[in-house]
């Protein structure tokens, strides 16, 4: 009886679809493929450090409570003080003005690709506003500040233009740039939507802006929403166009269309051009602001990829 | 047909059409307009996206396009003469820059991308996290991953000290969610059927995806490739953080010395006083939207040319 049990087991592991052999090689090749992958967690875990790791030092000498309530930003005055308000304040303009730019007109390109071009113009059309995404933004700045701001102070010469900088053209430049970034992902939400619900509503009557405007916007509004979200970390986490228009900043918390103001990037920038001495308080600085930006743009990219998960959740 | 019909029916019908023709017509002007004006403001938001393209081509060429001329690439930089200085270590320390970002996202875009799209269980929480990660880092400042060169590979573990090397590594690690995500996308099209037809056909697992998959989803793969090359050409704000020094008069080494990259001395020459100067700057912008544009069209004509619906 042992012998027969054993005669079945012998002959079901012949006819196993098992592999003849361990297949050592490929584990090894997919465990290096997996390493790969795995190297971005390794980037993330490294970025972490890097930024957070110095604060112990930076706090050692200014208290988290004044670093970020406090209103005067100078690390290089002999006196000199860590609030980091100015610069958030810098930032948070460039997102408002980037905003009131980027939502309208990112909405509306996306509105038209999605509901009245057809598909040979939205294939054209896509990778030409791709082209502004993917410009440098050394070009772009330059381009605003040579051209750009002197057309908005022709335009507008009832505001006080007195400083070379502008923290209100540097955010309406970054608004025109975040354009395709909004309109390529509110498109994408909006042509999730099913044409079912389109149908539906001219049945009913609805003109075609009708159906655009209270049908397919509302039934996309967390991809949108989403777009939005993106924008606005793009727009925390320019660099050069906010550096070259608005400048580098002044020490004091400054608020206007008109002021220079300098944004949180900027100030990371410019400060590390120079040749600075580690473990100074003016280097721990930099790491201070990078972990304050970098925590900004972490949370809104996850409430974006909430976002994006929902609408893709529903219809997909 | 037409003549059975009774002459009372076909009045009552035209009668009927008419008067629902004028109703709707009279709403229909007010809707029209209503449309039109809709349609004009949606393309006016395309249109200033447009002009805003062509405005920064036109800004380049009209200031800088002047300036273009043999001793724009030749001549190094110098400090007081504008009409004779260049971009020559700029633009040498750009493309080994570019080289060294080429070697480091070739292999491990395309492995990361292979991995996650067809070996990787979804269920598993490593994988997971793996993909949230690499969505989150795509949207991760370009100034952090400076600020990450500038700890981890400039000083910190690597300390390769201010070289290109550094350079490339970090700009290869900011441009590495781009290429892999487009690398999926590109393996993502290629029809499952392929895979299973060499499965079916005895293939191992990883023979089937060299053979078949790869190769097939080559063309994609090697298109975001080029798209990140181009990103990769005009980033400048992490290169200031890991030593691109603005000013170097001598030809970069890939692994000691200063370096510079085209962005950064573009930046470097637009923020100095002289009007010359910014004329420089608006050139060397046009030598890199030129550039750019060729790496472009090659990704458009090889999307183009290996373009398939299965």
């Amino acid at each position: 009886m042992s012998s027969s049990i054993q005669g079945a087991r012998s002959r079901s592991e012949k006819n196993s679809l098992r592999a003849p052999s361990p297949r050592i090689g490929e584990k090894i090749v997919i465990s290096l493929l997996f390493i790969a992958s795995a190297i971005s967690v390794g980037v993330t875990i490294a970025i972490v450090i890097s930024l957070f790791a110095p604060l112990p030092g930076f706090f050692d000498y200014v208290s988290p409570w004044e670093f970020l309530t406090g209103t005067l930003w100078a690390p290089s005055f002999l006196d000199s003080s860590f609030g980091v308000l100015p610069l958030v304040a810098g930032t948070l303009q460039v997102v408002f003005y980037a905003l009131l730019i980027g939502i309208p007109l990112g909405l509306g390109a996306a509105i038209y690709l999605s509901e009245y071009a057809s598909t040979r113009v939205r294939k054209t059309i896509k990778p030409i506003l791709e082209v502004l995404e993917g410009l440098p933004t050394v070009a772009t700045g330059l381009f605003a500040v040579f051209w750009f701001k002197p057309l908005i102070q022709e335009l507008t010469p009832w505001l006080e233009w007195t400083s070379p900088f502008s923290i209100g053209v540097a955010g309406i430049t970054v608004g025109i740039i975040i354009i395709p970034l909004i309109a390529s992902v509110s498109d994408d939400a909006m042509r999730s939507v099913p044409v079912a619900l389109r149908e539906g509503a001219y049945a009913l009557g609805a003109s075609k802006m009708r159906v655009a405007v209270k049908v397919v916007l509302p039934a996309a509004i967390s991809g949108i929403v989403a777009s939005f979200v993106l924008g606005a970390s793009r727009a925390i986490g320019e660099t050069m166009v906010v550096l070259l228009v608005a400048g580098g900043g002044s020490p004091q918390l400054k608020i206007g269309f008109t002021e220079p103001a300098g944004a949180m990037t900027a100030f990371i920038a410019s400060r590390a051009t120079g040749e600075i001495a580690t473990g100074t308080i003016d280097y721990y600085s930099i790491f201070a602001v990078g972990a304050l930006l970098f925590l900004m743009t972490l949370t809104m990219n996850m409430i974006a990829i909430f976002f994006v998960s929902k609408f893709r959740e529903v219809y997909d | 047909m037409a003549q059975s019909i009774p002459p009372r029916a076909s009045k009552a019908a035209a009668t009927a059409a008419a008067v629902t023709n004028s109703i709707y017509k009279g709403a229909n002007t007010k809707a029209e307009i209503q449309g039109i004006a809709f349609r004009l403001v949606l393309l006016s938001a395309l249109g200033i996206a447009l002009i805003m393209i062509f405005s920064i081509i036109a800004w380049a060429v009209v200031e800088g396009g002047q300036r273009v001329n043999p001793g724009l690439f030749l001549n190094n930089p110098s400090s007081f003469k504008p009409e004779e200085a260049g971009y020559r270590p700029a633009i040498l320390g750009t493309i080994q820059l570019i080289g060294g970002v080429i070697l480091i996202i070739v292999p491990l875009g395309i492995s990361a991308a292979t991995y996650l799209e067809l070996f990787a269980d979804r269920t598993r929480w490593y994988n997971r996290i793996i993909e949230l990660n690499i969505q989150n880092l795509a949207g991760v400042p370009s100034i952090v991953f400076g600020i990450l060169g500038l700890a981890f590979i400039v000083r910190g573990i690597f300390d390769l000290g201010f070289v290109v090397a550094a350079g490339s590594m970090t700009v290869a690690i900011l441009v590495l969610p781009t290429v892999i995500l487009a690398s999926r996308e590109a393996i993502r099209a290629v029809p499952s059927s392929l895979l299973d037809g060499a499965l079916a056909l005895g293939a191992t697992r990883l023979q089937a995806v060299r053979k078949m998959v790869l190769p097939a989803a080559a063309p994609g793969m090697l298109t975001g490739v080029i798209l990140a090359v181009a990103r990769a050409i005009g980033e400048a704000a992490p290169l200031l953080l890991v030593g691109a020094a603005t000013f170097v008069t001598f030809d970069p080494n890939f692994w000691e010395g200063g370096y510079s990259a085209l962005p950064v001395m573009i930046y470097s020459y637009a923020g100095r006083p002289q009007e010359e100067f910014h004329v420089l700057a608006a050139a060397g912008v046009l030598v890199m939207l030129v550039v750019l544009f060729f790496i472009n069209s090659i990704a458009v004509w090889l999307r183009a040319r290996f373009e398939r619906t299965w």
